[in-house]
Parts: structure tokens; C-alpha cells; sequence
């Protein structure tokens, strides 16, 4: 959670995107982190990558204010479009950063700490492999929202995404911790290989959700269209879930999966859907 | 090679050679067209070595760099080149990876650290056309692979009957076939037993079908080689790999060295050569009391002459192991859980990968971390013991240079073992913390190439600054009169060498790649009479329908090892 520290100048960064790239602006240097201590001209000649070139945020950019000194004392803020910017925020500890429009893919990735704001739609990868912090999308996002890099066993590990609009598909896979919430459908795949971490869904899915999943939780407020045969009801409760008070049946899977045991017992993964 | 003309002068360092026993003399090497020679005009270029240690090139004997199951694991490790994939600078090409390297970064990497030749140390036989291809796109340095045998059919049909000429001549045909150098044993009989869902732990267990033991299998294949009178000894991975326990079994197989005499026209004094050692010299007998028995098997190998052994350091990183040995893979992936590749290979092996991370603060990783060192501080003859990681299963090759600094600096192998969180544990199942021995440059010259190249039959080719050899020199900013006392200037120097030259060519300089060389591919050609019966039998097993490919689509082409470089060996009946 970011909080304001006693005393702490908080500077904002502002970026007008001025020209859009011809192939995907990787902006692996928009971050507080990046920016900390830096004036806005500094901030302008930082590297970024496009292709196989390396160019510099002062060439799609117009940057105005300096940033503050530290990462947790900065604010970017971009007033348009990213569409066709990747990378916004990755591997950030601390600080905000705002995108007036749409980020393309790995917003946030592999990020510890801060908040990210994307006002528009996030494309795939948001929040990949993250470890903290907070995401806000307040469209829709794409796919692999909070999953692992591909291959990696290593998935989400903390923080929080909540995504206002509807997902794609592989959500939260291999997620290890962390909170991740859809406030509209999704499409496929939830939680794949879930080692722990919670994923709340308010919409409904079409199917395949918790497949291999070892531990964890998610929470289905809508319908899932086809259920995971590995996964057995075994109670009706009422929970609280994200403010909403509600009736759950609670389903444990995937029993087809190894399951850890914790004092004798082994622990399953938790499915619930609103009754 | 003869398209590299011109003369180099390698001018003033201290010169390091175990094959002339020169030990830090200061002098200069000679380079024309491609080869050392005892002095160059004054038109020569001049590299200024001042200060600086002079070495023959590098020679790995034991490193998986290029094939199939490599392969494997760059498809199922996509991970593996997050973060690791940097923007390339004239002229070098993208590299990617780190344990399992792209075939340009494994090029670049060795020619980095200075080596210039590297032995892929698994071919399976029908897949040789990808080996080659691959390490035709390995760039700079010069490279052979040992196809598998130990586990081979035609092998255990012979050998059961006791045939050596006709597994002789059945290892001919092979190595001619796959263009491969030598004889490679992985696990014998147990990847054959793995079909059938077993495993041959100890060298008298028996191989399902084949009625055929390790120890025939071992016993012939040694027998084979010898008849042949190959460059190279058999190149043994030993059954009961990695196991809690496995050190008698080690012993038991190295023994069957014993009495077997050397026949060959390269040099080569042993008759075995036993890879990866530290995966074999494990006590206890679970993973709780898991210990190091690296002082028992090196007082056997010290002893016994006519074995050479390389170390397979476990360098504490998260790697991808992969090997032939099937069945092993199986075992790790129940204890790590993590993603699991098999192949089977038709009828000649089999292989597994799965990752797995080395962490220090894991007690029987920190023992692997000791044991592999341990052995190298415990041999007596460094021309017999040889450096690796046995790349990437115990560690990728680019930590050469740190297994080289923990074995010439006590300091640096006493901080790796104090940040280990269970350090009293580790000091306790292990001998490491009594060891004050530190190597020195000339012991690590023998290790690292004076040793494997005549282990693998090469001293006229490499691993000697002796005029006639083929020049490959490494020079490395270290004074060999004052070294330095911060330990990482030991591993920055070996990593990124100042100067290489690869076949008299300059291919690094400062640590950049500078040039793509004009790489080799050597292999070795048994030139003997027909044996018609092995001939009937391979043609048999091919109409028969027991390969996937015809008899004539299976050798390897000679435009996917288009820079061949071949040793004839005249095999006298």
C-alpha cells in the first residue's frame, strides 16, 4: 500500500505523448525509480528501446517537472494514449504513476511496490510476476493479468490488481500470493498451477478455472459455463468477499494435483461460486 | 585454416605451459598462418602481454552445448533469457540464455574466457545431424561430440555375447556415421532398463532383455575403444548418479580400469575417463546424513594411473540439468517438482531435463558446492583432473572462472561457506573447511587445457604453446608475480580475457568479441576393415524396420559439418 510519508515532497513528472512509435515503445525507464532525483531533461534523455535501437523518452515524450528524490516522493503522470507503450512501471518500488488513456502490455510488471493508475484498457501481461504494490485499470484488461512469465514456475507473489472492466484468459497463473480482481467476466484458464494468492472474480467465466491448482482461492461471483472435473463441492457458507456479503458454495481441487500437508492434513485449493 | 594468413606476436607476458613446463617465465608467442612457430617477422601485429599471463587456449572436455536435448531445454526454459538478452554491438549477434545459452552467446562465452576447443559430451547417434548443426552455429570455437553408447543395442548384443571386434567395428561405423569423436557410456544399462521403467543402480544389477550388466558393458566398451586405439578413452557417466550413498559404486567401476593398458597413437594414458565425479563421491544413505566422499575416491584415482577425471562443480545457480541418464531426470523432477522433459531416443537412448536450483542454504546443495571442490584439492596429478560443471547440470560453463577462483583463493571458499545458513552442518558432512591448499596458475593451466587435451588425444593440436600447435592463446590481466588479493580480480580476469586468438586469429579483445573466427568441427574416422556381420546386422535392424529412418538417410551429410576437420585412425587388426 502506497502511503504519503510526514514530510515527504511529492514532485509529479508530466508526459505528453508527442509522436507514437513505429514499433512498440519499450519504456522499461518509465518508473519512479528511474526518475527519482532526476530533472525532467535528465528524465528526457533516458534510454528506452524500440526494436533493436535504443532510443531516448524525450523522443515521443514532451517531459515537464522534475522528479522528487526519491521514488516514493515522485509521480508520473502521462495526460494521453500508450497504446503502443509496453512496460510502464515495470519493476517500480515505490511512488505513482498515472496513464491518462491505455498502457500496453507488462504494465507493472515484476513491480514491489507503489501504484499504478491506467485510466484507460491494459493490454496482456499486466501486472506479471508482481510482488507488490497496487494496479488500478479502469477498462479491461487483456490476458495474463498477474501470471507468470512464460515457463516461469515463479508467479504473482503479492500486491494487489483490480481490473474495473472484464479479462482475457490466464489469469493469475502459477500465482503465488497477492490479490487479484476482475469486476467483469473473464474468458478461460483462472489461477492455472496456483500455489497460493486469491483471485476474485465478479463476472462470470467460461470455464477451466483452477486446473492444476494446488493452493489458493478464488472467488467466482457469476456463473462458470464449464467447472474443472477435479474439483469436489464440499460446503455452502456465507463470506464476505471485496465488501459484498453473499451465499458461496466451496469447492476444493484440483484433485488431480499433489497437495502440500500442513499438521497432517492436506490443503487443497478453494473455489467458491455465489450460490 | 588455411584461409587465416598473417603473424601475431604475442610479446612480453608470462608465459604458463604445463606441456613445456614453463611456469611463469616471461617471453612471447609466435603466430603464423594459424599456428604457434618459434618467431615471426617484424612485420608481425604485436599484442602487448606485459604484465599479463599467456596461456594456450582453453579445452573443455565435458560440457552440453549443443544437440537435442539442449534443445529440450532452451523449448521448456523460456525463462531462462528473461532479463539475460541484451542489444548486440557490431559485430556479434544476439545472445540469449544463461544456462542454456544460445548457440552465439556459447560461442562467445567460451571465446571470452579463452577457450577454443569444447567436446559436446552427449550425441544421441540418429539425432547427430541437429548436433552438428547446431555447433556449425556455434561460433569461434572448435568443437567435437561423443555419441552414447552405453546403452546402445547393437552395443549390449555384442557385449553380451562377449563380442569386442564386432562392437569395435560397430563403434566405427557409428562414429564414422554421426562424425563423432568418441565413446560416450551415460548411466550403462540403466537408460536401457528405464524403458522398461527401471534402473541399473550398481554395476552387477542386471538390464532387463539384454541379460547384460554395467560392468560388461564397461568392461567391453573399454576393451573396444582400445582395440580401436581411438584419441579418446571411453568417457564414463557412472550409474547411481547424485544419489545419497553412490561412492562405492563409483570405486567398483573405476576399478575395472585396473590391468586394462592404453593402445593409441595420441599420447593418451588413460583407458577410462570418469565425468562429473562429484555427482558420484556421495556417503550417507539418505538425504539427512548426505556427505562428501570426495577424499576417499581421489586417494583411489590418485592412485590409479590410467584414469583421468573431470569435477562437475556445483556453482550454486539456478541451472536446467539434462542428461542421458533418463531415469535420473525422473528422480529429480519427484524431488523438485518442477517441469519434466523426456525423450527417448529409439534405440539408442533416452534423455530427461528438468531445472533445478543450487541454493546455499540448502545442506545437501552446499555439500555438492564442497565436493566438487574438494576433489580438485585432493588430486595429486592436475593433468588428470580437469575442470568443468559439467554444463549446465551442476552449473553453467561461464563459472569456469569462479571454480577457479574458489580453488586458487581459501578466502573465497571460506565466505561462500560462511553465508551458507546451515554453515556448521555443511562444515560438518564435508572436508572442505579443513583444506588450506590454493592452486596455482600452472595447476590450473594443466586442469583446464594441457590435461583435457591430451585426456581427449589432442596434444598436437591443442592446449600447448609448442610451435606446430594450432594457435589458440589466451592472454588473462593477471601478474603472475603478484596476484591479486581481492579473489573477484581471479574470476573477472578468467571471464572476460583481455586477448584470444583463436587459430591465429584475434577473435576478443578487452572482452569483446571482435571477429566470429573460422570455426572447426573434429572428428574421428576408424579406418579398418569391413566386418561383414556387423555390416548385415545394422543394414538388418534398418530393413527391419526398427528405426524411424532409412539406412541411407541416417549419416550425417557432409554440408552440415561443412568445416571438417577429420582424424584417421588406422585401426591394425
Amino acid at each position: 500500500m502506497w502511503r504519503l510519508k510526514a514530510g515527504a515532497i511529492m514532485a509529479t513528472v508530466t508526459l505528453k505523448p508527442t509522436k507514437t512509435p513505429e514499433l512498440m515503445l519499450e519504456a522499461n525507464s518509465i518508473t519512479p525509480d528511474a526518475f527519482a532525483g532526476k530533472t525532467a531533461s535528465q528524465i528526457a534523455d533516458l534510454v528506452c528501446r524500440e526494436g533493436k535501437t535504443y532510443v531516448k523518452i524525450g523522443d515521443f515524450f514532451e517531459v515537464s517537472g522534475n522528479a522528487g528524490a526519491t521514488a516514493a516522493e515522485t509521480d508520473i503522470l502521462i495526460v494521453g494514449d500508450c497504446t503502443r507503450v509496453k512496460y510502464i512501471g515495470s519493476k517500480m518500488t515505490a511512488g505513482t504513476v498515472t496513464v491518462n488513456g491505455n498502457a500496453d502490455m507488462y504494465v507493472g510488471g515484476w513491480m514491489k511496490g507503489g501504484k499504478i493508475h491506467i485510466k484507460g484498457n491494459a493490454h496482456s501481461f499486466c501486472g506479471i510476476a508482481m510482488e507488490g504494490g497496487e494496479i488500478l485499470v479502469d477498462g479491461n484488461a487483456e490476458n495474463h493479468v498477474g501470471c507468470a512469465y512464460r515457463g516461469d514456475w515463479r508467479g504473482m507473489k503479492g500486491g494487489t490488481i483490480r481490473i474495473k472492466g472484464s479479462a482475457g484468459n490466464d489469469i493469475g497463473t502459477f500465482m503465488l500470493g497477492g490479490t487479484i480482481i476482475i469486476e467483469k467476466d473473464v474468458f478461460i484458464h483462472v489461477s492455472t498451477h496456483a500455489e497460493g494468492g486469491t483471485v476474485i472474480i465478479k463476472g462470470n467465466v467460461e470455464g477451466r478455472v483452477g486446473g492444476q491448482m494446488v493452493k489458493g482461492d478464488m472467488y467466482v461471483f457469476g456463473a462458470i459455463k464449464y467447472m474443472m472435473p477435479g474439483f469436489k463441492k464440499v460446503d455452502r457458507m456465507e463470506l464476505e468477499v471485496d465488501g459484498t456479503k453473499a451465499t458461496f458454495d466451496h469447492y476444493i481441487g484440483d484433485l488431480g494435483e499433489r497437495h502440500p500437508k500442513s499438521k497432517g492434513k492436506e490443503v487443497f485449493a478453494n473455489l467458491y461460486v455465489k450460490a | 585454416m588455411s584461409e587465416i594468413k598473417g603473424e601475431i606476436l604475442i610479446k612480453g607476458g608470462f608465459i604458463v605451459d604445463p606441456t613445456q613446463k614453463i611456469n611463469g617465465d616471461v617471453g612471447d608467442v609466435a603466430i603464423r598462418d594459424g599456428k604457434i612457430v618459434d618467431k615471426v617477422s617484424s612485420a608481425a601485429k604485436v599484442i602487448d602481454a606485459k604484465g599479463r599471463v599467456v596461456m594456450s587456449g582453453g579445452v573443455d572436455v565435458h560440457s552440453h552445448v549443443a544437440g537435442p536435448k539442449v534443445n529440450v531445454g532452451r523449448i521448456i526454459r523460456p525463462e531462462d533469457k528473461l532479463f539475460k538478452s541484451g542489444i548486440t554491438h557490431d559485430p556479434t549477434r544476439m545472445e540469449m540464455g544463461f544456462s542454456i545459452p544460445s548457440v552465439l552467446k556459447t560461442g562467445y562465452d567460451y571465446a571470452r574466457m579463452g577457450y577454443g576447443f569444447v567436446m559436446e559430451a552427449a550425441m544421441p547417434p540418429i539425432h547427430a545431424p541437429h548436433v552438428h548443426e547446431e555447433i556449425h552455429d556455434t561460433p569461434i570455437i572448435d568443437e567435437g561430440a561423443l555419441p552414447v553408447f552405453g546403452n546402445n543395442w547393437f552395443v549390449m548384443e555384442y557385449l553380451k555375447k562377449g563380442e569386442v571386434e564386432n562392437t569395435a567395428a560397430y563403434i566405427a561405423w557409428l562414429l564414422k556415421a554421426t562424425k563423432g569423436y568418441g565413446v560416450k557410456v551415460v548411466n550403462p544399462g540403466g537408460t536401457a532398463a528405464w524403458a522398461w521403467g527401471m534402473n541399473c543402480l550398481g554395476i552387477e544389477d542386471h538390464v532387463p532383455y539384454f541379460e547384460i550388466t554395467p560392468h560388461e558393458i564397461i568392461t567391453g566398451l573399454m576393451a573396444a575403444n582400445e582395440y580401436l586405439g581411438l584419441p579418446h578413452s571411453i568417457h564414463v557417466h557412472q550409474n547411481n548418479l547424485g544419489n545419497p550413498g553412490n561412492y562405492p559404486t563409483t570405486l567398483a567401476s573405476l576399478k575395472l580400469a585396473e590391468g586394462v593398458k592404453t593402445k593409441n597413437k595420441f599420447g593418451r594414458e588413460q583407458v577410462m575417463h570418469s565425468t562429473h565425479l562429484q555427482f558420484h563421491s556421495y556417503g550417507g544413505d539418505s538425504w539427512a546424513n548426505f556427505c562428501s566422499k570426495a577424499k576417499e575416491v581421489m586417494d583411489y584415482v590418485n592412485k590409479q594411473k590410467n584414469i583421468t577425471i573431470d569435477l562437475g562443480c556445483v556453482t550454486l545457480d539456478e541451472t536446467t540439468t539434462m542428461t542421458a541418464d533418463g531415469p535420473f531426470e525422473h528422480h529429480l523432477h519427484a524431488l523438485n517438482h518442477l517441469k519434466w522433459a523426456n525423450v527417448d531416443v529409439e534405440m539408442e537412448t533416452a534423455a530427461g531435463v528438468v531445472p533445478y536450483i543450487y541454493d546455499k542454504n540448502v545442506v545437501p546443495n552446499g555439500v555438492q558446492w564442497a565436493t566438487g571442490l574438494e576433489l580438485a584439492l585432493y588430486a595429486k596429478d592436475p593433468m588428470r583432473t580437469f575442470i568443468t560443471t559439467d554444463h549446465p547440470n551442476a552449473g553453467p560453463f561461464i563459472r569456469y572462472p569462479r571454480v577457479i577462483k574458489w580453488l586458487m583463493n581459501q578466502k573465497s571458499r571460506e565466505a561462500v561457506l560462511a553465508s551458507m545458513k546451515k554453515v556448521d552442518k555443511v562444515i560438518d558432512l564435508t572436508n572442505i573447511h579443513t583444506l588450506d591448499r590454493e592452486l596455482t596458475l600452472y595447476e590450473i593451466a594443466a586442469m583446464t587445457r594441457a590435461g583435457p587435451a591430451k585426456c581427449l588425444g589432442l596434444t598436437n593440436l591443442y592446449g600447448s604453446l609448442k610451435p606446430g600447435m594450432i594457435a589458440d592463446v589466451a592472454v588473462y590481466d593477471l601478474n603472475f608475480n603478484n596476484m591479486p588479493s581481492d579473489p573477484e580480480k581471479i574470476e573477472s580476469a578468467f571471464l572476460n580475457s583481455s586477448c584470444f586468438v583463436k587459430s591465429g586469429e584475434i577473435v576478443v579483445r578487452d572482452g569483446e568479441i571482435i571477429s566470429h573466427g573460422h570455426k572447426k568441427t573434429v572428428w574421428v574416422n576408424p579406418i579398418m576393415k569391413e566386418n561383414p556381420q556387423v555390416k548385415r546386422d545394422v543394414a538388418e535392424s534398418f530393413n527391419k524396420g526398427y528405426y524411424t529412418v532409412g539406412l541411407t538417410n541416417y549419416p550425417v551429410r557432409e554440408y552440415l559439418a561443412p568445416h571438417p576437420f577429420v582424424i584417421d585412425v588406422n585401426v591394425e587388426a
